[in-house]
């Protein structure tokens, strides 16, 4: 059995409790976080490994974010952690919302993210996915009781390109890994690069071998391998690298047989988050995270965060516990939510995304964050990025 | 620099026709990148000295005398004490970590600071050097603003979005006002019967009767061809009859100018970049604020709502106070 304990975070008060609130008198607002783990490969750099509770912190520190604010509201939140494999997922999810948990966050892939949410659907329960990038779910499979706290791969791709386009490279050499995700990542790279004006010069794909990911010296090799890969491309400006499954992206940068910039899954990444960010008050939030989890922020971690920091904001102001009224406050015109990247964050009410600014970066600092001066939107800039309404079929604002 | 206040009060007294002559007051800009104050002569509206003020210097303040110049050293977690003419280092006062704003009591003591990390607002004697107390409040504590009586003292905390009115006496929290995301600042009517919030993320400012703990008004910011993300509303200032409410709007680059009665905006002010903090001269005929992104200070005059120059100050302006005649 892998469905693992369920952890009741109960946090301690810390200093003194000013709020005159009885606590017989304070609303629960349950929050489960469950984790449907599936094998993936180890990451080309030791950098990468998994840390402990990836995820799970960002769910304990907006919990202890939404406790503080709970103190002077009245308001008491608990966090309940699972983590399951695919086929006991739905167990797992039965167990949450038996424990009293109708809002949860998941950490799942697309595929068992619809399984999750059909195996709901119809109850007071509402999903906050965190983890899932898929394009279709926000176009083609529209998961009614789902929001997409996640960008989608598209939102991504719209922000580095919308970069690209700004400095005028527009001749774009793409690599693609032979995995499904890497197929998907290249597709939004492909879609995007229309939307914003480039032109695709030369297409490769890098067929993943198997094997170890990492030997002694495999430097060696590298350093042989990449440039042979590289040579013989038409003109272009920056190298675009589609490697969800991180097979080879990384070795790319400063290998390639022409001097040209690599982007997308290694160089200029389009990322949710990066533990360097500083401004708008980011560093308050990556001081927080790191006293609370001993090590730096991950993208996961900051979504998880976002996810249980928007039921806490909807809480708050609809002094409610139930599902259906946060949504509909959470998906309606006066729900905004601060979350240190420069403007507020709502949710696109025919697809349910987030709308959100995307972080470049590249391993050590923010390059520029997106959406880019001079690509205006009747409704709003960030609708530029990801699917506009009339991209997607899912409608649910009509 | 005093013969020279002198000489212009003499200078003041002999043309007393010309009404519009200001005095020459002193102003201090905290540059955030830095990690200096710049001091701007206010008659002349020159810079006349340059000096270092400890890592990442962003609330400034003055005691009532004038006699000493606080800083927060926001990367040093200590308040740096300047001798405002000297600029000699007098001491250090008790921060705790990473302070970002401060509020002094109407009597010149104590001193309120926002400690950001902790979720603390700590409460300074100024004189002791001691802390008196600590105020656990909302996540992220940043704006501190005084009621005129000194018996409120306001702390707004920016991702719990509340206004935490705090009594100076008990130190405990009396009402929570929940207001739009992060707010930034807090400033009371010299009448104390209104409190203004700015709200940087939500691009509002409410207007609270601190008496009722409610809001009575949100105020919106629109500017043609200006994206609406780009209202982010962080200083305000009122004038001493409450009449004229002028709010910093950041990325916006603009300066509103609101009725202190109907709670209408009148004017925009186009000023610097991302302009954060505001002052007044204590003769109310200049409004200093603090460009953070075009290192510069643009200097409004209050009665023809005219922004009359921009002065380059260091690098990353980002706090400003006047110092009392």
């Amino acid at each position: 059995m892998r469905v693992w304990l369920l952890v009741c975070f109960s946090l301690l008060w810390i200093g003194s409790t000013p709020a005159r609130v009885n606590a017989s008198d304070k609303q629960v607002i349950s929050v489960g976080v469950l984790k449907v783990e599936r094998e993936t490969p180890l990451p080309i750099s030791r950098l990468d490994l998994p840390p402990e509770g990836l995820g799970f912190q960002g769910a304990r520190l907006a919990t202890e974010e939404n406790q503080t604010t709970g103190r002077f509201t009245g308001q008491d939140y608990q966090l309940n952690e699972a983590t399951a494999s695919p086929e006991e997922a739905l167990e797992a999810l039965d167990t949450l919302i038996e424990g009293g948990s109708n809002l949860i966050v998941t950490m799942a892939t697309g595929d068992d993210l619809t399984a999750l949410s059909k195996h709901v659907s119809g109850r007071d329960v509402l999903l906050l996915n965190a983890q899932a990038e898929d394009d279709s779910l926000r176009t083609d499979v529209c998961l009614p009781n789902v929001l997409h706290v996640a960008p989608s791969r598209a939102l991504k791709a719209d922000g580095l390109t919308q970069f690209l386009a700004v400095k005028k490279w527009r001749k774009v050499f793409l690599i693609s890994g032979s995995h499904d995700g890497d197929k998907l990542w290249a597709d939004a790279l492909r879609r995007s690069a229309n939307k914003f004006g480039l032109k695709i010069v030369e297409e490769r794909t890098f067929e993943d071998t198997g094997g170890a990911r990492r030997s002694d010296t495999g430097h060696v090799q590298v350093q042989k391998q990449m440039p042979i890969f590289t040579q013989r491309a038409p003109d272009y400006d920056v190298l675009l690298a589609a490697d969800e499954s991180d097979v080879f992206a990384a070795y790319l940068p400063y290998h390639t047989t022409d001097p040209r910039p690599v982007a997308g899954s290694a160089g200029l990444r389009p990322i949710g988050w990066h533990p360097a960010n500083e401004a708008w008050g980011a560093t308050q939030f990556q001081r927080r995270f790191e006293k609370l989890a001993s090590r730096r922020v991950r993208s996961l971690d900051y979504q998880v965060w976002l996810a249980v920091r928007t039921i806490g904001e909807a809480a708050t102001r609809v002094k409610s516990s139930e599902a259906t009224p946060l949504k509909e406050y959470i998906l309606g015109p006066d729900f905004e939510l601060g979350v240190f990247k420069g403007t507020k964050v709502t949710f696109r009410p025919w697809n349910h995304q987030l709308r959100q600014p995307v972080l470049l970066a590249n391993d050590r600092v923010i390059v520029s964050v997106s959406p880019q001066d001079g690509f205006p939107h009747r409704v709003s800039l960030m609708d530029t990025l990801g699917f506009d309404q009339q991209e997607s079929t899912c409608a649910f604002n009509k | 620099m005093r013969l020279q206040q002198i000489a212009s009060a003499l200078l003041a007294l002999g043309v007393m026709a010309t009404a519009t002559q200001a005095w020459a007051y002193r102003v201090y800009v905290s540059n955030e990148k830095g990690n200096d104050i710049t001091v701007i002569d206010s008659e002349t509206l020159e810079v006349i000295d340059t000096f270092k003020a400890g890592q990442r210097p962003r609330g400034i303040g003055m005691s009532k005398d004038g006699k000493e110049l606080y800083v927060c050293a926001s990367d040093d977690d200590i308040v740096n004490v300047f001798d405002p003419i000297t600029y000699k280092r007098l001491h250090t006062l008790p921060s705790g970590p990473d302070p970002e704003l401060f509020t002094l009591h109407p009597s010149g003591n104590p001193l309120y600071i926002a400690n950001e990390d902790d979720n603390i607002v700590t409460v300074v004697d100024v004189k002791k050097r001691s802390v008196l107390a600590e105020v656990p409040v909302g996540v992220e504590p940043e704006g501190m603003g005084v009621s005129p009586d000194g018996k409120i003292v306001v702390n707004t905390s920016e991702t719990t979005n509340m206004a935490h009115f705090i009594n100076t006496e008990t130190f405990e929290i009396e009402t929570n006002v929940l207001v739009d995301q992060r707010p930034r600042f807090a400033q009371f009517t010299d009448d104390g019967k209104l409190l203004y919030v700015s709200s940087e993320i939500g691009g509002t400012v409410s207007v609270i009767d601190p008496a009722a703990g409610e809001i009575i008004k949100k105020i919106e910011f629109e500017v043609r061809g200006i994206v609406p993300e780009a209202m982010q509303p962080v200083g305000v200032r009122v004038t001493k009859d409450g009449k004229k409410v002028f709010v910093a709007l950041g990325p916006a680059n603009r300066v509103a100018v609101v009725n202190g009665e109907t709670f209408e905006v009148e004017k925009y002010l186009l000023v610097g970049q991302r302009v954060w903090q505001l002052a007044f001269t204590p003769d109310e005929k200049l409004l200093f604020t603090t460009n953070g992104n075009s290192n510069d200070v643009s200097v409004i005059d209050v009665e023809s709502l005219k922004v009359i120059k921009t002065i380059a100050v260091g690098e990353q302006p980002w706090g400003v106070v006047v110092a009392p005649e």
